[in-house]
């Protein structure tokens, strides 16, 4: 185990959120069981007060979670001097089995959140809340998941040993790699490009329906999830080669770094942000036009629909710049 | 959304003024949480601000390095194996070193003596070996050689640069010759060699190929200098941060005691205020504007205190404990080297803990009943 | 107007426990708009208690509470208007309290330290309505129950007299169509308590419903009481005639 200030915080303060979402989640289970809204009982009123407790730990957790995701990648960017081989995240991220799955966790456990605050916020402006089951089971979902990114996380640090060899972006993200990340970077440039920008359209035209029709409100989720997906395997397949400018190097992590202008914050920014309320628009569909919920959520997902729209043209707004003014030019 | 503002607005305001009301208490700590963000923040700094001198200090480091092994014990190199390293493909360049340690029992110091071109009786000394023997350019040093003779008596040729890395304030440089007398050191072996290369892709084969050839010979690359530094810096400084995590989980309790032991006064209040028609979202906000005003002026304060503190003046609180290896401990000042990362790393090392630990007592003190003022 | 009716309302503490107290049994009531009621009894008899439950403070064990006539923003526009207050969980309680109901305390509860404009405005902060607007109204409050000049100072240099007002002055500040007062006169002299009896007759004329809990007899004899609810042991003794 390496002791890095980096490494001590972010392993205490997943333990920290760990019991937290924890406590939040065996206050969920009481809920399931015993939530009678109709009652005036005691215990009634005591659960309507942990429904506060539990938003209050959920909207902190989502917060850690988006800084926790940056500071891990940016604390195995920092620690790749340590390993022979590794040049950067991705190198070091590779050092053993953990790195990436724990990356991944923390990816998926921001989205779990952010969709939860966003099922939330739907159900506490509907008097008679009738979220609140699916909310606290989705909540049972996600305080596992946040504990067993601690778990991992602690064991990919502690399985770090300095000199261990590993290979990094060159050999991780090379179109001869016989993975799933060499499998992406892979990715012919060409078609790639044309399923984003299709991925994009589509996203955008699918928003728009939702947004003026008010239908196809799956559809814009599918679509944005999709276009999510596609986003970042083209980050990694092509738009990392304009980014970097060279024709072969298809590291996701190297363009948080200074020397790119952190141009990789605002990508990832902007598509995570996308991802949380295109999610969240297709999770509140159950319930659009059920009693109370009536007034709230249509206008909501309308609200998730445009900032979604907004954050993924914000998206590819940036990857068409990267393009225009890289000095890069792939032969198409 | 502009409801939403106003209120964020309304509350904040009425935080403030809250803060303000309770001073003696909010002062207590708010000091207490700059002087936990202040400790930490200066280790942080200053073990960056080292890790910065340490990698000028290597950069100008050759390659590779070629020791010789005697039974596992570093031992002298024989100028055999530069002339035959010399000939194999790719090296560019081998250069005999001379170095060594001089125990200097007047000061107690370890003096670093390394050899340069120069005239014999001569030398130059780092800060930390003027200051210890109080003597500068012109002056004559007098060094115990090893065979009892006559003493060597060195006149100083320069004071090397105040503000020169953290290695060079306990060197001595001399001539060879005088290196040689100085320590009896056998001719026709050097310390070690330096080697150039010319396609420094090429170093781990080549190491491979002075193996092969030499099996006692130890090769070091100039990466694997690299990483071991900066793992003794992590390491060294970890220490010091599981102090310094000690320090914050004891700050985590006395904020959670703080939190939880309401005065009876605000719990009053917060009844008050519940009673007239704020929510339990409402207060909870409070509570967060609240502790959001005391962390950020702690991180601010602390963080301007530790700057102050490692860069302005050296660090003083942290030399005897970090840098204990040598009695010679250089006066230089520290380059500011903070960026994003280290103030992310310190809020989430400070601010983080501090705030989950008053969601509870922050969630206990909201959910007063609102019809509690109307019995007291 | 509002019309709140409540029915079979009981509240009861500590249940399933050896303390469980029943504070409210079983109470039928209507409240008229516009009128001032009287809530009549001994000490301990479910006066605050029954007050805290029409004023959303807390929900009872059982019974329903009906303000009809009252419509939230959260009510869809086909729904007849009037709300039942029994299920709702507290932020939407809160919502219909803040702009429903003040409320005047028998220990007038301002907060210490902070000024009278202040504390007036107090009830405001949270509803997210400018801030600007609710400090002219409370300047017109402060003017109305002449304590303007005292504005910027702490509550803690006022008179009894005046911190009644004050606490008037918070009370509607939100310009709530009922007033609810537990216990109003009971610190203060009979001067004092006339001079409150006075404002009352002027918020009666400002057609508020009002609602107070006193066995002053200054309040309960006063030719402004509508109607005089009596309570005993957490049960209605007498309803009063209906006015
Ligand atoms: N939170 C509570 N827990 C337990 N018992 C309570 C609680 N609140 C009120 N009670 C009990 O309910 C009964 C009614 O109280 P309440 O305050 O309503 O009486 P009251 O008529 O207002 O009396 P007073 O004239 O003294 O103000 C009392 O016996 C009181 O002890
Ligand atoms: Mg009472």
């Amino acid at each position: 185990m390496i002791l890095h200030p980096a490494v001590l915080s972010l392993m205490t303060m997943s333990l920290l959120a760990g019991i937290m979402v924890l406590l939040a989640g065996a206050v969920g289970v009481r809920i399931l069981f015993s939530w009678n809204i109709k009652s005036g009982s005691e215990l009634q009123l005591s659960l309507e007060r942990q429904t506060y407790l539990v938003s209050t730990i959920l909207a902190y957790t989502f917060v850690f979670q988006i800084l926790s995701l940056f500071l891990y990648i940016y604390t195995a960017d920092n620690l790749h001097g340590l390993f022979v081989g590794a040049m950067c995240a991705a190198g070091t991220l590779n050092v053993n089995e953990y790195g990436y799955p724990v990356l991944l966790l923390k990816i998926v456990n921001f989205l779990l959140a952010g969709t939860w605050l966003i099922v939330n916020y739907a159900d506490t402006r509907g008097y008679d809340y009738p979220l609140i089951r699916a909310k606290y089971a989705l909540l049972l979902l996600i305080a596992p998941l946040v504990l067993f990114e601690a778990y991992e996380q602690y064991r990919y640090f502690s399985g770090l040993h300095a000199d261990i060899i590993t290979s990094c972006c060159g050999a991780l993200f090379s179109q001869d790699t016989r993975n799933i990340s060499g499998d992406i970077a892979a990715l012919p440039a060409r078609p790639m490009a044309i399923a984003f920008f299709a991925a994009m359209t589509a996203t955008l035209v699918s928003g728009h329906l939702f947004y003026w029709k008010g239908r196809g409100g799956w559809l814009f989720s599918a679509v944005s999830l999709v276009a999510f997906l596609v986003g970042v395997a083209s980050l990694i397949s092509f738009i990392s080669l304009y980014i970097y400018e060279l024709p072969t190097h298809h590291c996701p992590f190297c363009c948080l770094q200074e020397e790119y202008g952190y141009i990789g914050y605002a990508l990832y920014a902007t598509l995570l942000g996308g991802a949380v309320t295109g999610l969240g628009t297709g999770v509140l569909m159950p319930w659009r036009n059920r009693g109370s919920m009536k007034q709230v959520i249509p206008q909501l997902q309308r609200t998730l629909t445009l900032v979604t729209v907004i954050l993924y043209l914000l998206f590819t707004l940036i990857v068409l710049y990267r393009i225009k003014f890289s000095a890069l030019t792939l032969g198409w | 959304m502009n409801r939403t503002i106003e209120r964020h607005k309304n509350i904040l305001e009425f935080s403030l003024s809250s803060l303000l009301r309770r001073k003696t208490k909010n002062a207590s700590l708010l000091a207490i949480y700059t002087l936990i963000v202040f400790a930490i923040a200066s280790l942080l700094f200053f073990l960056s601000a080292m890790k910065r001198e340490a990698l000028l200090i290597l950069k100008d480091a050759p390659d590779m390095v070629v020791q010789r092994m005697e039974a596992g014990r570093q031992d002298l190199v024989p100028l055999s194996y530069a002339k035959e390293i010399a000939a194999l493909r790719g090296v560019r360049e081998v250069k005999p070193r001379l170095w060594g340690y001089y125990y200097d029992s007047p000061s107690g110091g370890n003096l670093t003596v390394m050899t340069a071109e120069m005239p014999a009786g001569f030398i130059k000394i780092g800060s930390g070996v003027s200051r210890l023997r109080r003597a500068t350019a012109a002056d004559v040093i007098v060094l115990q050689s090893y065979d009892n003779e006559v003493p060597l008596m060195l006149e100083i040729e320069e004071v090397l640069p105040y503000e020169s890395e953290l290695a060079a304030a306990d060197l001595v440089i001399m001539s060879e010759l005088d290196f040689r007398k100085l320590f009896k050191f056998p001719q026709g072996h050097a310390t070690d060699l330096a080697l150039t290369v010319a396609n420094p892709r090429e170093l781990s084969t080549l190491a491979g190929k002075i193996v092969d050839k030499f099996p006692d010979a130890r090769p070091i690359l100039k990466s694997e200098m690299l990483r071991t530094y900066d793992s003794i810096f992590d390491w060294r400084g970890g220490m010091m941060l599981v102090m310094m995590i000690a320090a914050v989980l004891s700050f985590i309790i006395f904020a959670w005691d703080r939190a939880t032991g309401l005065s009876a006064e605000e719990r009053k209040e917060i009844g008050i205020l519940k009673s007239i028609g704020w929510e339990t979202s409402d207060v909870l906000l409070l509570k967060f504007w609240e502790g959001a005003v005391i962390s950020l002026s702690a991180f601010f304060f602390g963080v301007i205190a530790a700057y102050v503190h490692v860069y302005f003046f050296s660090a003083p609180l942290f030399q005897p404990v970090l840098k204990g290896w040598s009695v010679l401990y250089p006066q230089f000042k520290l380059v500011p080297a903070v960026d994003t990362y280290q103030l992310g790393v310190l809020f989430f090392l400070t601010v983080a803990p501090y705030t989950f630990a008053t969601i509870i007592p922050c969630w206990r003190a909201a959910t007063i009943d609102p019809d509690a003022a109307m019995r007291s | 107007m509002n019309m709140i009716s409540l029915t079979n309302i009981s509240k009861s503490f500590h249940v399933g426990k050896a303390s469980q107290f029943v504070a409210v049994n079983d109470v039928s009531l209507d409240i008229e708009p516009g009128k001032v009621t009287i809530l009549k009894g001994p000490s301990g008899s479910g006066k605050t208690t029954l007050m805290t439950l029409i004023g959303c403070m807390a929900r009872p064990t059982s019974g329903r509470i009906v303000l009809s006539g009252m419509r939230a923003a959260w009510m869809a526009s086909e729904e007849p208007a009037g709300v039942e207050i029994t299920s709702l969980p507290e932020r939407f309680l809160n919502d219909i309290r803040r702009r429903t109901f003040g409320f005047v305390f028998q220990q007038f509860n301002l907060l210490k330290g902070i000024s009278v404009l202040e504390n007036v405005m107090l009830p405001a902060y949270p509803t997210g309505e400018d801030h600007r607007e609710f400090a002219k109204r409370a300047g017109v409050l402060l003017e109305q129950f002449s304590i303007a000049r005292h504005a910027s100072s702490p509550v803690e240099w006022l008179s009894g007299g005046e911190l009644q007002r004050v606490a008037i002055a918070r009370a509607l500040i939100n310009d709530p169509s009922v007033i609810i007062a537990d216990e109003p006169t009971a610190h203060l002299d009979t001067a004092l308590s006339r001079e409150f009896m006075t404002i009352v007759g002027t918020l009666k004329k400002a057609g508020k419903t009002i609602l107070i809990a006193s066995h002053d007899p200054i309040v309960f004899d006063s030719p402004l009481a509508d109607r005089v609810v009596e309570m005993r042991d957490g049960v209605i003794t007498s309803s009063g005639p209906k006015p």
